[in-house]
């Protein structure tokens, strides 16, 4: 049995709607007893790569052994807690010994900022696009590799109801696909972070790289295969979506237009995030609008995308970055907002104006 | 030891194991999971070297990226046979090492994994036949490289 709270990451089925999944018996079958697995250790069946938005929010300073890079680069950066990039395998293990090895980021010196991005140059209206801080997130990952990285001039404050936690998920999801991002600063955000020489390391200079608005289109580009026209597919929820999220996208909704019914929108979440969103009354407006909800599991790894869909809108960096190649599939990234009124059109709606 | 037809190297053990194949040299960070299908392929659209086949190569990279699964995907591979025969890496990543660390306990298949500096890793041209000699214990592991065998070579 586990020796510590040990939560779960999704499986590969959804078991509170299991017929979305269109697995194989035998994918089905493997997926099913390895989730069991885990339960009998004693797990808690929560089956998020987001616990830290509800099922499990470590103390800042706590040691911890989280394994799924976005959860990783959350738990460290946002939280304040500590954990190394630990894998499969070495995961179950710190969680039956309750012992993880006394080196990386569970060291002070380890967790000193290696460079540095100033984003303080970067026009102010980028910071309202999700699309931003998801582009943000490519390029901390192009820099830092698996280095810790300090970012200066970045708005936010984790006391805001969920919008920056949210901005700050995509952030680190983005940077953990496209480096090995484990850990970020953002100076004056991130609990570790009250000033930039809080975080740099004692002895001496770090690198600073000016991060400006050129950059940051060229980063938000790569994250598209497709350029516009029609889309079959809308995906959001990578990583898990949050409450927050839910009342963002039921206020996008709201009582305007249902989605155009040749593009199946799908919403990946944790049944815990389902339920008190829908105990707030975020969820219905959605499913009325034609979105289709995935619990347990997530839209990228798994097949959940029904046959036919070509091209794929997303406001998700993460699933921007893997579906390409998971799901041999087109991308193009977008806000919310956008995605809610390309669903609507059936072609992609983007406002550039933000990015000129 | 340098000659006109080959070079050694030697770096430090992170995983043991001997193996001989192409050189394959990756000019960014791979993550094995969403990044490399089961038959080997650079499937990750970002990379330079997307379309290109790991499978028996020994394949040098700068680092690991990305997926915290690749561990399992990369312990699945080798025991398929379409892990790389070898990986030359110039940052240790625990995740990479983990994954040939379980396929040897568990199918008892050990591909080396050799840590080269930098700048070692960076000089090595793009093609030729390697060995690598990655002995358990603390002494050095070895890396050959024959340029005269390479695929295509002279």
């Amino acid at each position: 049995q586990v020796a510590v709270r040990t939560t779960l990451n999704v499986g590969s089925l959804d078991l509170l709607h299991p017929g979305l999944v269109r697995a194989d018996h035998e994918l089905n079958d493997a997926g099913k007893r390895l989730m069991d697995a885990y339960v009998a250790l004693g797990c808690e069946p929560t089956w998020t790569c987001a616990p830290y938005q509800i099922s499990h929010r470590p103390a800042p300073g706590t040691h911890v052994a989280w394994a799924e890079s976005n959860a990783i680069a959350f738990v460290n950066s946002v939280l304040g807690a500590r954990t190394d990039r630990y894998g499969d395998f070495l995961d179950i293990a710190a969680a039956l010994t309750g012992r993880v090895p006394d080196a990386g980021l569970h060291r002070d010196q380890h967790r000193r900022a290696r460079l540095v991005l100033d984003c303080g140059g970067l026009p102010p209206q980028l910071w309202e696009q999700e699309t931003a801080w998801a582009a943000l997130g490519g390029l901390l990952g192009d820099l830092a590799g698996t280095q810790v990285a300090a970012l200066t001039g970045v708005p936010g404050d984790l006391a805001d109801g969920g919008t920056t936690e949210d901005r700050l998920k995509t952030l680190g999801a983005t940077a953990a696909s496209a480096g090995g991002v484990a850990l970020f600063h953002v100076v004056g955000v991130t609990p570790e972070a009250p000033d930039l020489d809080a975080v740099l390391p004692p002895d001496g200079e770090v690198p600073t790289v000016v991060v400006d608005a050129p950059a940051l289109r060229a980063a938000r580009d790569r994250l598209s295969t497709a350029g516009g026209g029609r889309i079959d597919a809308v995906s959001l929820g990578t990583p898990h979506f949050s409450v927050s999220e839910f009342a963002r996208l039921a206020t996008l909704v709201g009582d305007g237009p249902p989605f155009d019914d040749r593009v199946a929108v799908y919403v990946s979440t944790s049944r815990a995030v389902l339920e008190e969103a829908g105990r707030l009354g975020y969820v219905q407006p959605v499913v009325r609008a034609g979105a289709r909800i995935i619990t347990d599991t997530c839209t990228y790894v798994t097949p959940v995308l029904r046959k036919g869909i070509r091209t794929v809108m997303t406001s998700s960096g993460k699933w921007a970055w893997y579906a390409p190649a998971n799901l041999g599939l087109d991308t193009v990234l977008g806000s919310l907002a956008e995605c809610v009124a390309s669903a609507r059109e059936g072609r992609v709606v983007r406002d550039e104006r933000m990015w000129a | 030891m340098t000659s006109e037809c080959g070079r050694d190297l030697s770096g430090r053990v992170l995983h043991p194991g001997a193996a001989a194949g192409e050189l394959l040299v990756l000019d960014a960070p791979l993550s094995f999971w969403g990044g490399v299908d089961p038959a080997g392929r650079v499937v990750d659209v970002h990379h330079p070297q997307h379309g290109d086949v790991l499978a028996g190569r020994v394949v040098a990279m700068p680092s690991g990226r990305g997926s915290s699964s690749s561990s399992s995907v990369l312990a699945e591979q080798i025991r398929t046979g379409s892990a790389p025969a070898a990986v030359l890496m110039a940052e240790a990543d625990g995740i990479v090492v983990l994954g040939a660390l379980v396929a040897a306990e568990l199918y008892g298949r050990s591909m080396p994994i050799v840590q080269v500096a930098p700048d070692v890793l960076a000089a090595l041209p793009r093609r030729g036949h390697v060995e690598v000699r990655a002995e358990d214990g603390s002494g050095p592991g070895l890396v050959r490289i024959d340029l005269n065998r390479g695929a295509g070579g002279a």
